[in-house]
């Protein structure tokens, strides 16, 4: 029998796993892309879990819309990753560091 | 325990090896591939929770569209992989104890006692229909304006990717399709009016001459 | 019937006068400056002379009138008026007939200075704002012409703007004024906050109610204080300045700088005295309030000894004079204490005539020694200038106090006021104005043995030396070597002499024909109040026992002002001029008093270290940690570092690194994953 915790538990790990990639790939803005759309995928699991044993349409509408902002958020920056290349031939983030204070 | 049951834990035991893979393995070529495994299991975890049309979603427009998008750049941007890397293994400790720490404190909050609680029925088939019609339903009345706004959005999205990218390469001969259409024959064409040559008459040089 | 028109005119001729020189000096030239100036003064004079005759003999009214009113603010007007009764009337007369003898002095004695038309034009404006003071009929008007002699005086002083020591001087008058100005002008604003009025009449009408003469204020809680004697001892410190009483003295000495027609007509003869003339005005107010009148007999028996002690041992002639002169309007303060108001004016008008022919004199000598001032290069000077040695002889006679002479009349009066009082104060009153006395023959006549007795000091050089610069010796005075003239010093030209006889006539006479009416006649009328109490009204005492002027002078010789006048004419007399040697063997033998009273007791090296001193220290205290310090330094930089300190600080946050800032939210993530675990399970 499938309970809310199995789906928010997955949610979390997902979450943290994200949470440590940021960590541990801190150089590669590749791999932090990808580990923000593991976050964007564990919330979305939270709400499908939240719709489907609440009975409310609305997570799934939300996950609906995470995804629509979500593809549009990949598509910008990795339109920025381009241009960054382009421009400094890296993609190493300490060497992105023109807004230091 | 369920047929279900075993199948969420071959999903999410998928789901998570993936993931670990994602940010763990050293090319980006790889992580994309690990992240579209970890996008297909996840799917299969939601069609458990019957939520169909989302995880028939994700794969289409997830998988089929962003990954791919991820793996275009991947492989075309020539990537120097070493500096990317360093500081990997220092990182690893502090990603590990902060992502421990979150992790205990959520499950700490999920508790364990909505393990006990069982599922209700599934609310699109008590309501009389199937799992896409209950969303649309909620969609195109409640979320209607959201649902505009999101279009709006990737629209926006769209267009401000074309300008990002685009490039204007200096000493390259191109067509403009837009300034042959536009050309009037009077640019093309310059009628200078002049008066007629004459040719030098021979009687001048005898006059010339005494 | 007073004539409105006459009375502008009398104002308004003297301003013409000045405005002419003064501004189209170039165009009129010294001839024409002179000219102007020298008619509108003696138009003024003589209309003046026609005024006191019509209140005198003509029988004229008071005359009382706002002419203009320069603007009203409810109840309160600012006006201009003249009050002309015979105290103003007599006051007028003084005023032009000694700016009119200054005038035609000046002729003589500024010959030679570039600044001649701006001199005229300097003091027929003083005649002008003397004029409005004592013809004001409200305090406005009266702090107008306050001021503006002030002004004037300041120019003066100033007037050879060149000189260190001349700029030093006037800045000095003027600040000290200043002090004095401030409690006036607290005076004028009590006076408006209390009686309610600036008009003279209205206020004067206010004293008689109970309310206002019974009033009290607390400055200090728990000590009240009759609002009469804060308002009069604010007015009598504003007197205090402008009449250099004891310690705001010290600008009249100073202010000797200032070439000597000045010194004659403002610091002896009419400003100086412009502060008794208040007081007697004020008497009304002035009599409500006892503090405040044995405060004022203090602070002029102060000055009348102590300054003249200082004079004895002055070397400068022009000096001698003006402690001289702070001496007397110590004398006309003292008669004020006593509310012998009509004494005081009485002093001050003989004092004007006499005190003008000294200064004048003076002058004169000076002008005769080239510019030196220094009497100890004097000497039998009397062969060379009889005209100057005689009438300085009468007004030293006058200022000593000889019976007959004008000055025995007005000063005899004090004394014996004084001496009738029994305000507090006025034993201490009567003892200093009685030593006074010894002490002021003894300046007077050492200044005569000084100046025009004796050997001669001083060298002349020979006509024919042949130093090729001799003319530049003659025109550059005072940078000879002290005691050597370019030629034998000579008598004075007639415009100088002439003022000096014109002076010496009143000086002598005329107390014998005006103490009867003016001191014991009731003739200031209403324009002088003394109140009726039991004791209070000394002059009216003392003239029960006034049997003409005759009697009193013979009365006077037996008395002991006149003893103590003699003593003080014989003491000089050994000293100074049968054993000159002998000063030396006093000054060893007094050396401490000598270096007091050379010192002037350390008054201005204690205003310098004081208030100067403070002032700079304040005002750089002010602009090192007021300024710089807290509002540039903490308000203004301060701010600025600050913010500036607290970006360098924050900055460090803004490492520019994507994960950190990821990092950080991260944390903050978790703190707030924490706090929700803690309020949803942990906590009771």
């Amino acid at each position: 029998m499938i309970t809310l915790a199995h789906f928010l538990t997955l949610g979390a790990v997902l979450f943290c796993i994200a949470v440590a990639g940021i960590f541990i790939n801190r150089k590669n803005v590749i791999t932090l892309l990808m580990a923000i759309e593991l976050m964007l995928l564990a919330v979305n699991t939270n709400f499908v879990a939240f719709s489907r044993f609440l009975g409310d349409p609305s997570g799934q509408v939300f996950v609906f819309f995470i995804l629509t902002v979500a593809a549009a958020e990949s598509a910008i920056g990795l339109a920025i990753l381009v241009v960054l290349f382009r421009n400094r031939a890296t993609i190493n983030v300490t060497e992105i560091d023109s807004m230091k204070g | 325990m369920s047929f279900q049951l075993i199948c969420f834990y071959a999903f999410a035991a998928v789901t998570v090896g993936a993931a670990l893979a994602v940010i763990s393995v050293r090319s980006p070529v790889h992580a994309a591939l690990c992240l579209v495994l970890t996008f297909f299991s996840t799917a299969c975890t939601w069609l458990l929770a019957d939520a169909e049309f989302l995880a028939i979603a994700l794969v289409l427009v997830y998988v089929g569209a962003v990954m791919v998008l991820f793996l275009f750049v991947v492989m075309m941007l020539d990537l120097d992989l070493d500096p990317l890397r360093e500081g990997f293994v220092r990182a690893l400790p502090v990603g590990l104890v902060v992502a421990v720490v979150m992790l205990v404190e959520m499950l700490g909050l999920i508790g364990v006692r909505t393990m006990q609680l069982p599922a209700p029925p599934e609310p699109a088939a008590a309501a009389g229909m199937s799992n896409t019609s209950w969303l649309a339903n909620a969609l195109f009345s409640q979320f209607l304006l959201p649902f505009e706004v999101a279009a709006l959005i990737l629209t926006v999205a769209i267009v401000a990717a074309i300008p990002l990218t685009l490039r204007h390469r200096v000493g390259v001969r191109t067509q403009d399709p837009g300034r042959q259409v536009r050309v009037k024959a009077r640019d093309r064409v310059r009628i200078v009016k002049m008066a007629a040559e004459k040719p030098a008459m021979p009687a001048d040089a005898g006059e010339t001459t005494p | 019937m007073l004539s409105k028109t006459i009375l502008l005119v009398i104002v308004l001729a003297p301003l013409f006068g000045a405005l002419v020189a003064g501004l189209l000096c170039n165009q009129v030239g010294r001839k024409g400056a002179a000219g102007v100036t020298i008619a509108g003064v003696l138009l003024s004079c003589a209309l003046s002379f026609h005024v006191l005759y019509q209140l005198v003999w003509g029988g004229a009214a008071t005359f009382n009138e706002n002419l203009y009113t320069w603007f009203q603010v409810g109840s309160i007007g600012a006006h201009v008026g003249f009050l002309v009764d015979r105290l103003t009337a007599m006051m007028m007369v003084v005023v032009t007939f000694v700016s009119l003898m200054v005038h035609v002095y000046t002729i003589g004695y500024m010959a030679e200075d570039d600044g001649f038309q701006r001199f005229f034009s300097y003091i027929a404006l003083f005649t002008f704002s003397m004029l409005m003071l004592v013809m004001s009929n409200n305090f406005l008007q009266l702090f107008f012409g306050w001021e503006a002699v002030g002004l004037v005086s300041y120019l003066l002083i100033g007037f050879w703007f060149k000189r260190p020591s001349a700029i030093f001087a006037n800045m000095k008058a003027f600040l000290v004024n200043r002090v004095g100005d401030f409690g006036f002008l607290l005076g004028i604003a009590g006076v408006l906050f209390w009686f309610g009025s600036l008009d003279y009449s209205q206020v004067f009408a206010a004293t008689a109610s109970d309310l206002v003469a019974s009033r009290t204020v607390e400055i200090f809680a728990g000590h009240p204080w009759h609002v009469a004697t804060i308002v009069c001892i604010c007015l009598f410190i504003g007197a205090m300045g402008k009449s250099a009483q004891v310690p705001l003295h010290v600008w009249l000495p100073d202010s000797m700088e200032g070439p000597t027609p000045i010194s004659a007509l403002i610091h002896a003869a009419t400003m100086v005295t412009a502060g008794i003339f208040m007081v007697a005005r004020m008497s009304p107010i002035f009599e409500l309030s006892e503090t405040a009148l044995s405060f004022v007999l203090v602070i002029g028996a102060t000055t009348a000894l102590f300054t003249g002690l200082i004079g004895i041992v002055q070397n400068d002639i022009k000096r001698v004079v003006a402690y001289s002169t702070l001496s007397q309007l110590g004398y006309m303060t003292v008669a004020l204490g006593v509310s012998a108001y009509a004494g005081g004016v009485y002093h001050l008008m003989t004092h004007a005539f006499f005190k003008a022919l000294l200064f004048l004199g003076a002058g004169s000598v000076i002008v005769a020694m080239h510019h030196e001032q220094d009497m100890r290069y004097m000497g039998g000077l009397r062969k060379y200038m009889p005209v100057t040695w005689i009438t300085m002889w009468l007004g030293s006679l006058a200022l000593a106090g000889t019976p007959g002479f004008a000055g025995f009349f007005s000063k005899d009066a004090i004394i014996e006021a004084v001496g009738e009082s029994h305000r507090w104060g006025s034993g201490y009153a009567y003892f200093c104005v009685m030593a006074g006395v010894f002490v002021t023959a003894l300046y007077s006549f050492r200044l005569l043995y000084k100046t025009f007795h004796g050997k001669e000091r001083f060298v002349v050089e020979a006509p024919h030396h042949g130093h090729g610069h001799h003319d530049a010796h003659h025109d550059d005075h005072g940078h000879h070597e002290p005691g050597h003239l370019a030629h034998a010093p000579h008598e004075s030209p007639w415009v100088i002499t002439l003022p000096l006889v014109l002076l010496a006539i009143p000086s002598v006479i005329v107390g014998w024909f005006t103490i009867g009416p003016m001191l014991f006649g009731g003739w200031f009328g209403d324009a002088i109040r003394v109140s009726g109490e039991e004791g209070r009204d000394v002059l009216g005492e003392i003239g029960r026992e006034f049997h003409g002027p005759l009697a009193m002078m013979l009365h006077g010789f037996t008395q002991a002002p006149f003893w103590l006048a003699f003593a003080g004419f014989a003491v000089a007399t050994w000293i100074w001029l049968l054993n000159p040697g002998v000063t030396e063997r006093f000054k060893n033998a007094l050396r401490p008093l000598y270096t007091m009273l050379n010192n002037k007791y350390w008054v201005d090296e204690l205003y310098q270290a004081v208030f100067a001193r403070g002032g700079i220290a304040l005002g750089r205290g002010l602009w090192k940690g007021g300024d710089a310090g807290l509002i540039d330094g903490v308000a203004v930089n301060g701010s600025a570092a600050l913010v500036d300190r607290v970006a360098a600080t924050v900055r460090w946050l803004q490492s520019g690194y994507l994960y950190h800032y990821a990092f950080a939210m991260i944390l903050g993530l978790i703190a707030l994953l924490g706090g929700v675990w803690w309020v949803t399970h942990l906590a009771p």
